[in-house]
């Protein structure tokens, strides 16, 4: 907030008071910096490549965007690294030897922040390619056995809280990267792991038209996960909790 | 030439696995069987014996390497890398067929004070029975009275990764030969109970030598060791020099220092992290007070280590040192102060660090590299991190800064080169 021009010369003036008021004030230690007891100032490793904000790196996708995502997912990729379910060496050596408080903490963080989506780069497809990643999308294929994305990450695809991540507005290349480290079992998680089952069900094809359709796909106003209890999905989860992994 | 130096090295390799071969005939036990021990099962199922064998158990960080990344403790799996092949941790679980459900009390301390397995198979010293050889028999049975009250997971183990020579017996019984003494800690009379109760601590179960000592090109450690410091084969760490009088790695540091350091993970001298954080984590936080007393008493009477040798580079660094100094103003003063003396209990301090000043500069180049978490402790529970730049830092400018905060202020070790930055940059974070 910018002061009217015409109290400038007070605030001038009473600056100057201030000084003259403490000739002696002890020169602050030059060196000390100045450390804000914040989680923010604390996470400053996850900051670092993920952003601030947890806005990631939009443009490519390497370093993924964690603003808004649902606090439990979080939480749970959190633990999937450290228990080399998920296989990335710097996220395992990074949250090693952190504690479950620590980590749902760092993860309320990030579900909490607000940051506008940014489009990125799509491939070209041809227009049945782009079709039939719709199709999987909003009907999946009954003769496979794949469900519908919409099944389980929403009607809205901004996904469910608390536990499932939103699918729009992200990255074209992050989208087919995890489905791809699903099958190379880079990525995992407890069992019964079911998006393991689903991405090996995928054609390369499949997964190219998929991240496709949902990365060009128009955003939604309302980014936010719709509220626990959407969606009655259709694959026994663990990550869904153990009422879903006895199903 | 060439010729005669390779017909030395076979014939050392066959004199020596003739030796082994002869030590080896003299072994061979068969195990006790459980109903034969003169331990009873009801001693070992004494709460207060399975209570001192827990904590025994954190003091040497058994479940550290006896567990899996994500695996139930103890039930082994994790996979110990050396530069003679990975060597995977067995499960210590009381499962009969896959763990030490089986073993009687005599098995397990011939396996803890002499390294032999329960069919009197040589271990591989990657299970430090160098240092547990000095455990005590009465530590050894709470030991095993823990580790038999644990829930019996079946996980059965793995076989090593090692290959020849190293994976036949008498290899190993010739580096027993050469390196392993057997026998109990023996008190020093003219020593206080605290001075040997902490020389127990480091000697034995802690097992602090296995990495503060370095190793030779076999793997084995001097006999005379007095915890100078040394690189941690294979894992690209630097376990600093633990010496506190002059010229020690130590050298500044109080009593409290170290002690705030084991039990919490920071100090007003460093902070614990890479393999140190997981010790601090697993097992020194968990430590009474009084024994990390009596382990700082034992560090502090380590001798004085000789003055540096001057170094003189080989080649002009101070180019690479001033472009160092830029990136440190820019990047990691505003945490770690322009005077490298860091913020008290939250950023350590990088004048007279001893893992900033250590002979290899590998710490200080991975730390910049991975950054990370300080060890999560009761003290710390929500402790602040590091960003790692090995996204944003070329090999070059790490070179750099690292070189200019091992000679700024009052450090005065030697500049790294970039090519150490592109080989540790690709270490495998375990």
């Amino acid at each position: 907030m910018k002061p009217p021009d015409r109290l400038r010369p007070a605030l001038h003036a009473s600056a100057l008071l201030v000084l003259l008021a403490f000739p002696f004030a002890p020169r602050a230690q030059e060196a000390a910096p100045v450390v804000p007891d914040t989680l923010r100032q604390r996470i400053a490793a996850c900051t670092a490549c993920h952003g601030v904000h947890g806005e990631g790196t939009p443009q490519s996708g390497f370093f993924p965007r964690l603003a808004g995502k649902p606090a439990g997912y979080l939480a749970r990729q959190l633990q999937d690294f450290q228990n080399g379910l998920r296989k990335y060496a710097p996220m395992e050596y990074t949250v090693r030897g952190l504690s479950p408080a620590y980590m749902r903490e760092i993860a309320d963080y990030f579900a909490a922040q607000q940051v506008p989506y940014e489009r990125s780069p799509v491939p070209r497809l041809p227009a049945d390619a782009l079709a039939r990643g719709e199709r999987l999308v909003t009907q999946g294929d009954p003769d496979r056995k794949l469900p519908a994305c919409q099944a389980c990450h929403g009607s809205q695809l901004t996904g469910v809280q608390p536990d499932i991540p939103g699918l729009v507005g992200l990255p074209y290349d992050y989208i087919s990267s995890q489905l791809g480290s699903w099958r190379t079992r880079t990525r995992a998680t407890v069992a019964p792991d079911c998006m393991a089952e689903i991405a090996n069900r995928l054609s390369a094809e499949d997964i190219t038209a998929v991240a496709a359709w949902l990365a060009s796909r128009e955003l939604p106003a309302d980014m936010h996960a719709q509220p626990a209890g959407s969606v009655n999905p259709p694959l026994a989860c663990g990550v869904l909790g153990a009422k879903e992994a006895a199903r | 030439m060439k010729l005669l130096s390779r017909f030395l090295v076979a014939a050392a390799v066959v004199a020596v696995l003739a030796v082994g071969w002869l030590l080896l005939r003299e072994r061979g036990h068969a195990p006790v069987p459980r109903a034969d021990s003169a331990v009873s099962a009801a001693r070992l199922q004494d709460p207060a014996l399975v209570a001192r064998g827990a904590y025994l158990a954190r003091v040497g960080d058994c479940a550290s390497c006896h567990t899996a990344q994500g695996g139930a403790p103890y039930a082994g799996g994790r996979r110990l890398p050396t530069p003679f092949g990975d060597i995977p941790a067995p499960n210590l679980t009381p499962d009969r067929e896959t763990g030490l459900g089986a073993w009687s009390f005599e098995d397990f301390w011939r396996a803890l004070h002499q390294g032999e397995g329960r069919d009197g198979r040589l271990l591989y010293p990657a299970f430090p029975y160098t240092s547990y050889t000095k455990v005590s028999r009465d530590d050894a049975l709470a030991l095993f009275a823990y580790l038999q009250s644990l829930p019996p997971v079946r996980q059965p183990n793995a076989a090593a990764g090692v290959g020849f020579p190293y994976n036949l017996r008498a290899s190993l019984s010739a580096w027993r030969s050469l390196y392993f003494n057997p026998g109990e800690f023996r008190p020093d009379p003219a020593q206080s109970p605290e001075w040997n109760r902490g020389a127990y601590l480091v000697e034995g179960l802690g097992h602090c030598n296995e990495c503060h000592v370095a190793r030779d090109a076999l793997g084995g450690l001097p006999k005379q060791a007095t915890l100078t410091g040394g690189q941690i084969p294979a894992q690209n760490w630097y376990a600093p020099d633990l010496g506190m009088q002059a010229n020690g790695g130590l050298q500044g540091w109080s009593e409290q220092d170290l002690v705030d350091l084991l039990r919490t993970g920071r100090s007003a001298r460093g902070s614990a992290f890479g393999p140190m954080a997981e010790v601090v984590t697993q097992s020194t936080q968990h430590m009474d007070e009084a024994d990390l007393r009596a382990i700082a008493t034992y560090l502090r009477s380590l001798p004085p280590r000789p003055p540096p040798a001057a170094q003189k580079p080989l080649l002009d660094t101070s180019a690479l040192v001033d472009a160092g100094g830029k990136l440190y103003a820019d990047r990691c003063a505003a945490c770690h102060g322009k005077d490298g003396k860091g913020v008290a209990g939250v950023y350590p301090p990088l004048d007279g660090n001893s893992s900033v000043d250590e002979p290899t500069g590998v710490n200080a180049i991975r730390v910049v590299l991975l950054g990370g978490f300080a060890p999560l402790t009761k003290d710390n529970p929500r402790p602040y991190s590091m960003p790692p730049f090995a996204q944003q830092l070329s090999d070059r400018e790490v070179a750099a800064v690292v070189s200019y905060i091992r000679q700024a202020w009052s450090n005065h070790a030697g500049a790294v080169q970039e090519r150490d930055v592109a080989a540790y940059r690709h270490t495998p974070v375990d």
